[in-house]
């Protein structure tokens, strides 16, 4: 069972504007897999209706298998609380501390808050921030802050993991550390699906790509769209 | 179970450190609410002392039935009987003439004027004690009782009786109406200080819903911040009342010795006072109730 399936999926805002037309592709479970394309292709919006941030206005979704339309809105937080999910604009908490951050997913989850804090400690750990646990988010670089997006993102052990443009404001080698990062938790089996326009990282890193142009699917060498 | 018990306790201790962190702001919120309701709750504090007061002051009305002179005692359990099946009678006894002229010779000055009557002028009676606010019961049991023979007189004061129960009744109603004022105020003021609490957490409670949490999970803060408010705020006015109360007691007690009283203003019971803190916490509960789910409302799922 494939980890996410866009089945024929249209996306159209109120104003008219259609980010997303017909677009069918599927990520294996357990793959390292990137949804490229220019700026305004239409990644942000496919990444948003994985989690049900956004609804399809035709076509389905499916993540592990499950039809995110039909989900009851009760049923979504929990949905959510199965993926790791990292923003575009980070969304990391300025008011309190990288550990802090970090323990939030666990909180949600009603994790203990000493195991909690051990869970939380070993993801900072992971992404090389465990010495800066008591850091405010505002002091650390952006690769750093990108780092603890991650953190975040899979302290709560999710199964997959989506990232919405994760290296657009870092230099070069910040981007290959965090995609180094994201590797490591694809090699002990987490699906891994990551939206870039940055052509190079996807060559370098060498994974499968799905690529969107004008929120439809392209085809073509080193690119891949599934149904 | 114990983690939604473990969140219970985490939104509490931080609805209380968010108090004490921000006491300026979080006290005038606080005594806002508490002197508004300081007004009604002051209303109902007085009312029920009217009450007692009139309880005390044996407000409970009597209905009087003189027979005629040549009345027997046949007469008299005729009447007797009529009283111990009426409705809102709560019990009723027998004057003879000669214990009424007793008594009344008894009272200063009148001694010497009955001893130039040379016989007994006084009628054999009935008194009843009626229960309160049934005015209309208590007219249609002296019509009735008017009916029986050898009844000379049914004396029973309905006006004042009524002027009393509508007083009463208007007191309770003007406090009533006080207190539902207020309750929608509570309400407001606490919509507006979640409001601008959730404007403040808007981007902890944004991230915390895309990544998982319930809108239970979200809310449940804010709903103890509002219960915490609304319960200080019923304490404050309950405060302000006790010392409204103790600050009147002194002239209370020199005007209740002129009537050879001991009356003081009291506050009710305290399962009363309980209750009442209890409604005022759950009034700013569903303040921030409302407020939450306006911002959810208006937020993405």
């Amino acid at each position: 069972m494939p980890a996410v399936q866009f089945n024929r999926v249209t996306k159209r805002y109120p104003d008219g504007f259609q980010a997303l037309h017909e677009a069918s592709f599927a990520v294996a479970a357990g793959e390292f897999a990137f949804l490229t394309g220019h700026s305004g292709a239409g990644k942000t919006t496919a990444l948003r209706l994985i989690p049900a941030i956004e609804r399809a206005t035709s076509g389905t979704v499916l993540v592990h298998g499950q039809n995110v339309a039909a989900l009851r809105p009760a049923a979504i937080p929990y949905l959510r609380r199965s993926l790791g999910l990292l923003f575009q604009d980070q969304k990391l908490l300025h008011d309190r501390n990288v550990l802090e951050n970090v323990l939030l997913p666990l909180a949600i989850c009603g994790e203990p808050p000493r195991e909690a804090a051990r869970r939380a400690r070993a993801a900072l750990d992971k992404v090389g921030l465990r010495e800066r646990e008591r850091a405010m988010p505002i002091t650390l670089s952006g690769g750093e802050q990108q780092r603890l997006c991650i953190a975040r993102a899979v302290v709560a052990r999710p199964s997959l993991l989506v990232a919405d443009e994760p290296t657009a404001n870092l230099d070069s080698e910040a981007a290959a550390g965090v995609m180094e990062i994201f590797r490591s938790f694809n090699q002990v089996g987490v699906t891994v699906l990551v939206a870039t326009h940055d052509a190079a990282l996807v060559e370098r890193f060498g994974s499968h790509a799905v690529r969107l142009d004008h929120g439809r699917i392209v085809t073509g060498p080193g690119t891949r769209a599934a149904a | 179970m114990r983690a939604w018990l473990r969140h219970h306790a985490q939104c509490l201790g931080a609805t209380l450190r968010r108090l004490v962190r921000a006491p300026v702001a979080s006290g005038l919120n606080v005594l806002a609410i508490g002197v508004a309701a300081a007004l009604p709750l002051g209303g109902w504090v007085l009312l029920g002392n009217a009450q007692h007061l009139a309880g005390e002051a044996h407000v409970d009305p009597q209905l009087s039935v003189f027979l005629a002179r040549e009345a027997t005692r046949a007469d008299a359990a005729r009447v007797e009987a009529a009283l111990a099946g009426a409705p809102g009678v709560r019990r009723h006894r027998f004057v003879p003439k000669e214990e009424a002229l007793a008594d009344l010779q008894r009272a200063e000055g009148l001694r010497e004027i009955l001893a130039t009557l040379g016989s007994n002028p006084l009628p054999d009676a009935l008194v009843a004690d009626l229960a309160p606010g049934e005015p209309d019961a208590a007219q249609r049991l002296a019509a009735e009782l008017r009916k029986l023979p050898n009844v000379a007189i049914v004396q029973f004061d309905a006006l004042w009786l009524q002027r009393l129960d509508a007083a009463l009744r208007l007191g309770a109603m003007a406090v009533g109406v006080l207190a539902a004022l207020l309750g929608i105020g509570m309400v407001a003021v606490t919509f507006n200080t979640i409001r601008q609490q959730i404007l403040t957490q808007q981007g902890e409670i944004e991230v915390s819903r895309l990544i998982g949490a319930t809108d239970a999970f979200v809310r449940r803060p804010f709903l103890y911040q509002g219960a915490v408010t609304g319960l200080a705020g019923g304490l404050v006015a309950l405060g302000i009342v006790a010392a409204a109360l103790y600050a009147l007691n002194g002239e209370v007690g020199r005007l209740s010795a002129t009537y050879a009283s001991d009356f003081r203003l009291a506050l009710p019971p305290a399962a009363d006072l309980a209750a009442l803190l209890g409604f005022a916490s759950a009034l700013g509960w569903a303040g921030a109730y409302l407020s939450v789910s306006s911002h959810f409302h208006k937020s993405l799922r």
